[in-house]
């Protein structure tokens, strides 16, 4: 088939060269004009990783003052609250540690991939994904992972220095990557859905800050020291699990049991977060 | 898999597109009818805020109409909008996503996520910066180009891993001529050699002009003509285009211009009239050899353009771009 559009549209006096051109083209677009062939969906895991590739290579630009703030912030807390702590009372004391490590992914992979989702969504800068043959989810978690692996640094600095401020136990702190990974996922997926969700980018960082103070509180003091009415809104934190079966490592308490269904629960509950979070992409994208 | 046209299927029919925002339901495309042809470099023309970019969001799937039907090579988008991804590549007029990416990085990530694996990503992305020659400035973030770099930037990422229909909004803002020129090379290539059809939302009437086969024209949301340029401005070629600028106040007093001035869309010191070939050449001979042509700056006599074909269907006169 073919296409009047090309041979008539130009009269000489509009273009003179356009004619010879429009020849040429006739002759290749005759022999190609056909429903051309659907092109395949990215699938899951190389969309990820190209949107993980990219997102990295941004949040690298700033993340040394990132993890600056971050890491500082908690280990002045640990500081400040081993002034009240005793090393004596090692449930308090691997609460404290535990928290504030998971206070680190708090900081990066909750408030502040909030407020970038919340900045992507309102410089519509969604659209660039969602015109792309990519699953949804891909978006989310490969900006989650890049967030989360730029808090590493931060989280074993703070486990560490932690850890022997308070003369806690060494031995349980291979458990960091398991709990890095799930509290970032459950974190990442809470920060993205706040951010999609907010109608402006200045909500999305109210949202996120007012969620990383929720982690503050609820994961840094102990449970112990905690009113009873909190202890039970600590439950509805994402990272406090996880939290919890830090602390049982801390203290040389932790069963494979109870670190597999508190990571376990964790995870759900960042499979669930980031399954809102795609959700709330779809809907702010198409708004 | 194929979407089970047959080669007949235009690459875009647009049927009775209604979109509205807001609680007050303002229509920004209202009762849109038009088709894209395959291989075709198509127009949509027309001032800011007549509904291009809106209907553009439509045709990418991105937002769904409120009435209405969009289908691209025979899928209703309407029923299926995440399949236009399969099919069309999309440069929106931002591309704030890529901001902080080199260059190179940027058009690689686009044809990573348009499936090419990331080793042919890579070539891709070379090759593209070779082609739209953005060697200089590959290894550098957007967010640190000039405007028109960043274009030309966001383009290549536009053409990675080729898609048969590109929908291009305002591709060539803020670029030099030299850009301008790589970027229809480019274009034109793949249109030769692979039959892509190209939808381009623009307000810049020269550029409507010289570079598309058709063109719809739209105003307040709606389509107020779609042909070719030549056919269109064949439409009102009866009458030209004259423009008057004054050095300072016009002489009203001399009985030509008194006699033109009601016929006259004043812009500052210029006038711009349109009339009929024979009216035009009498009252210019009339100007030019009387007393006011002391009192004229500067005088064109043109046939029409696109923005006369604009203004002849009742467009709004103050927002397209003539250069």
């Amino acid at each position: 088939m073919r296409s009047a559009a090309v041979t008539t549209t130009w009269s000489t006096h509009e273009q003179p060269s356009r004619h010879l051109e429009d020849a040429a083209l006739k002759t290749a677009l005759d022999a190609r004009l056909q429903a051309p062939e659907l092109g395949r969906r990215t699938s899951l895991w190389p969309a990820t990783a190209a949107v993980y590739s990219a997102q990295l290579a941004r949040v690298k630009v700033a993340r040394g003052p990132l993890l600056f703030v971050a890491t500082l912030q908690s280990l002045g807390i640990m500081l400040l609250v081993r002034g009240v702590v005793g090393r004596h009372d090692r449930l308090a004391s691997s609460a404290v540690v535990a928290g504030s490590t998971v206070l680190v992914v708090a900081f990066v992979a909750l408030n502040l991939l909030a407020q970038r989702f919340g900045a992507l969504r309102a410089a519509r800068a969604l659209d660039y994904y969602a015109a792309l043959p990519i699953p949804t989810a891909a978006v989310v978690l490969g900006a989650a992972a890049s967030y989360a692996t730029v808090t590493v640094p931060g989280v074993v600095i703070t486990a560490v220095t932690g850890t022997a401020l308070y003369g806690l136990s060494f031995v349980h702190l291979w458990l960091l990557l398991p709990v890095v990974v799930v509290s970032a996922t459950a974190l990442a997926g809470v920060g993205a859905a706040l951010g999609l969700a907010a109608p402006r980018a200045e909500l999305a960082t109210v949202a996120g800050q007012l969620a990383m103070t929720a982690v503050l509180f609820l994961a840094v003091i102990p449970p112990s020291h905690l009113p009873l009415v909190l202890r039970a809104i600590r439950v509805i934190v994402p990272s406090t699990l996880a939290v919890d079966a830090f602390a049982a490592g801390l203290r040389g308490s932790a069963t494979f049991g109870g670190v597999a269904w508190r990571l376990g629960v964790t995870l759900a509950y960042g499979v669930v977060a980031l399954a809102i979070a795609g959700a709330s992409f779809r809907r702010a994208q198409g708004s | 898999m194929s979407s089970n046209n047959g080669p007949s299927a235009p690459a875009y029919a647009v049927t009775g597109v209604h979109k509205a925002y807001g609680r007050d339901r303002v229509p920004a495309n209202d009762g849109i009818d038009l088709e894209v042809k395959p291989g075709e470099v198509f127009g949509l023309l027309g001032p800011n805020g007549a509904g291009k970019s809106t209907l553009v969001r439509q045709l990418v799937g991105l937002i769904p109409p409120d009435r209405g039907q969009i289908r691209l090579f025979g899928i209703d988008l309407v029923a299926h909008p995440r399949d236009a991804a399969r099919v069309v590549s999309y440069l929106a007029q931002d591309e704030p996503a890529l901001a902080e990416l080199t260059v190179h990085h940027a058009v690689a990530t686009t044809a990573r996520l348009r499936g090419e694996p990331k080793r042919q990503a890579n070539a891709t992305a070379d090759q593209l910066v070779d082609e739209l020659g953005l060697d200089d400035i590959a290894a550098r973030p957007l967010l640190r180009l000039s405007g028109g770099e960043r274009r030309l930037a966001c383009v290549a990422s536009a053409l990675a891993a080729d898609r048969p229909v590109l929908i291009l909004d305002e591709p060539t803002t803020g670029l030099d001529p030299t850009a301008r020129r790589r970027v229809w090379s480019a274009l034109t290539r793949r249109r030769a050699q692979r039959g892509t059809t190209v939808v381009l939302v623009t307000h810049n009437v020269i550029e409507a002009e010289s570079v598309l086969d058709r063109v719809a024209v739209l105003d307040r949301g709606r389509v107020i003509a779609c042909d070719t340029p030549g056919r269109l401005k064949a439409a009102v070629s009866d009458d030209v285009r004259l423009d008057l600028v004054w050095r300072a106040d016009p002489p009203l007093h001399d009985a030509t211009v008194a006699l033109l001035m009601p016929h006259a869309h004043i812009s500052g010191r210029r006038w711009t009239l349109r009339l009929p070939q024979l009216e035009a050449r009498e009252a210019l001979g009339r100007l030019t050899s009387g007393e006011a042509w002391a009192a004229l700056d500067d005088f064109t006599l043109a046939t029409p353009s696109l923005e006369d074909v604009y203004l002849a269907l009742g467009g709004r006169d103050d927002d397209l771009e003539h250069a």
